[in-house]
């Protein structure tokens, strides 16, 4: 028995939210009275893998062969399954994010197990129930359930849970294992980057813009803010629609959904869709000059003003904090 | 070309959730039904690739009977046959067994659903059908064309997008700005009515997880509002009360 957890990377460094997944995998062997061990595949630099050991891992297993240089599901699902048949891991722990999504539903098919995502939980583990908490209804709810299988796989909420601190190094292992032309299939040919400075789903701090920014040209506000508070930039939905922002940055029910430790809302009224995207932000501030504006009763903080007027003071002051 | 789209029954987004006094079912009480808008985007472009290329849409639902609205809503806008799979959707897993044996059963070229569901939130049901076939799921896609026996799509990942050329058959769950949602028109919903709905039983399937109860997040204690004249005290409040920056 062994807790096996899925290390995602982002230019050769391990990205925040698998710190969160190693140490929830940690605390979830600790229950289990057993290992936790982890799985890096993808563009990795195995030097920065030793230090996992930080977040109770004690084993990594990688592959940085050149077929899975990019995420390809079934390739990657081949890797993991491989280490959980290694490691004889009974629960995998991914990041519920777009490759831990796509690559947790192929293994519970292919390992036969019970798949929850989006948890927002550590699980409940007595006898032979092993229950986790996870969103629905896009942040509206939660709902218990229970994992019945054998193995059981977990995508945990991104930004959810504390990443542990303690000494330690992991043993590192590669694997290499024979890709076949349908393990393959899918995998991409370009990759276009787009110019984001921070990545908005790992991001601590997202500042965003609605329809009451009035115009692209007044973006400049929105994003002098972003890069005095190190903050990723992201916007409502009719702003992508108009094409003031790219479609990538729109959040809500049909965009990206974040939760972010802060979320800075200016011009945006809080529509229903635009709150299931935000709504588990830690702390919510809302910009708007109607106080009427259904955010507000969303928001931990408010400013009843002018964006234009509000956004570049918080920008100095922000400025002034970091001097 | 053969194309199967998936459309899940979800509360309306605009829905004020609440659950049964027991706290195990959803209250459906006045709340209204619709097709789950990522499906949508999956269903627009099927009917727009039909329309350049030719062949048929099929829609699929898992669902009971209070589903037929929303699939004769899909019908209205451009489907040309559906299936309801006539069951209770218990989980992902579930619901993938279904799809997957009658996606089999009717040899699709191209498997379109929704990114995720507004309900359950999985993002789930594509990678599984696509692991029961054997086939790639491009997940999630944000552009797709067909050029004869391939297809090119555009995945969005995180920081940006990858192009990808696979060949057919494939899965590929959508987003936007996939295709822009259609309403139906009227001649739409006359020919609706005379369009096949096929209701069959469940294959056999057994489901991953059970959905023990439901609760709803604790309410905000409320907003502090800070004058915009003064409005730099914010960030001081971030910083030493709030402790995010
Ligand atoms: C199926 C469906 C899915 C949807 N999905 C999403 C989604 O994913 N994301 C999303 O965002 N929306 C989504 N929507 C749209 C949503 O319902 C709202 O229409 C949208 O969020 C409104 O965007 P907004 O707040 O930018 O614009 P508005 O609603 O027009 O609000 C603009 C706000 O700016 C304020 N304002 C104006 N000028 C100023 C100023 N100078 N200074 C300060 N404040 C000012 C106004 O008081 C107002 O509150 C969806 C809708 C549907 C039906
Ligand atoms: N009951 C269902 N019937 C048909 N398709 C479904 C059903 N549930 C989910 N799907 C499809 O699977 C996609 C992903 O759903 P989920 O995994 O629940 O997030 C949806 O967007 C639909 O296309």
């Amino acid at each position: 028995m062994a807790v096996l957890v899925l290390i995602e990377c982002a230019e050769g460094q391990v990205k925040k939210s698998a710190l969160e997944v190693a140490s929830y995998g940690a605390q979830v062997a600790q229950a289990l009275s057993t290992i936790a061990v982890a799985v890096a595949i993808g563009d990795i630099n195995p030097d920065a893998l030793g230090t996992l050991g930080q977040q109770g891992i004690q084993k990594v297993y990688y592959s940085n062969q050149p077929e899975v240089k990019n995420f390809v599901p079934t390739a990657y699902a081949k890797v993991i399954a491989q280490a959980a048949e290694t490691s004889g891991a009974t629960v995998i722990i991914l990041a519920n994010s777009n490759i831990g999504t796509a690559v947790g539903a192929r293994l519970a098919i292919r390992l036969n197990g019970s798949l929850a995502t989006n948890v927002v939980s550590l699980p409940e583990i007595s006898g032979n129930t092993f229950t986790v908490r996870r969103g629905v209804f896009s942040g509206k709810a939660f709902a218990d359930v229970n994992l019945t299988a054998e193995r059981k796989i977990i995508a945990i909420k991104k930004n959810t849970f504390e990443v542990l601190e303690q000494e330690g190094t992991a043993e590192i292992e590669p694997i290499s294992l024979a890709f076949s032309e349908a393990d393959l299939a899918g995998a991409p040919q370009e990759t276009i980057r787009t110019t984001g400075k921070v990545l908005l789903t790992e991001a601590e701090v997202v500042v965003s813009g609605g329809r009451g920014m009035r115009g692209p040209e007044n973006w400049h506000l929105i994003e002098n803010l972003a890069d005095a508070l190190g903050a990723a930039t992201a916007c409502s939905k009719p702003v992508a629609d108009v094409g003031w922002r790219p479609h990538h940055e729109h959040v809500g029910q049909t965009g990206t959904t974040i939760s972010p430790n802060l979320y800075i809302a200016a011009g945006i009224s809080g529509a229903i869709q635009h709150l299931a995207g935000v709504n588990s932000s830690k702390v919510i501030v809302v910009i708007n000059k109607d106080p009427e504006a259904p955010f507000f009763k969303a928001a931990d903080y408010g400013i009843i003003g002018d964006v234009a007027d509000v956004l570049p003071k918080l920008t100095e002051a922000a400025k002034a904090l970091n001097q | 070309m053969r194309i199967l789209v998936c459309i899940s029954n979800v509360p309306d987004t605009t829905t004020k959730i609440t659950f049964t006094p027991d706290n195990k079912n959803l209250n459906t009480a006045g709340v209204q039904f619709v097709i789950n808008p990522y499906d949508e985007y999956a269903l627009t472009r099927a009917i727009e690739l039909k329309e350049a290329q030719g062949g048929t849409v099929t829609v699929i639902n898992v669902g009971e009977a209070d589903s037929d609205a929303n699939i004769r809503k899909a019908l209205a806008i451009g489907a040309d046959e559906a299936i309801r799979v006539d069951a209770k959707p218990a989980d992902a897993l579930f619901v993938a067994r279904q799809i997957a044996h009658y996606a089999q059963e009717g040899n699709y070229d191209l498997i379109l659903m929704g990114k995720e569901s507004v309900d359950y939130n999985g993002f789930q049901v594509h990678g599984m059908v696509a692991e029961l076939l054997s086939l790639p799921a491009i997940v999630p896609a944000i552009k797709l064309d067909v050029n004869g026996t391939a297809a090119t799509l555009e995945r969005e990942i995180e920081g940006g997008k990858e192009i990808i050329t696979v060949n057919l058959p494939l899965v590929a769950s959508c987003q936007q700005p996939m295709a822009e949602p259609r309403i139906p028109n009227m001649r739409g919903i006359m020919t609706a009515r005379t369009k096949p709905l096929k209701v069959v039983p469940p294959v056999n399937a057994e489901s991953g997880t059970v959905y023990e109860s439901y609760s709803l997040p604790e309410k905000k204690s409320g907003v502090k509002l800070i004058d915009p004249a003064n409005a730099g005290e914010l960030i001081r409040l971030l910083r030493n009360e709030a402790k995010v920056i």
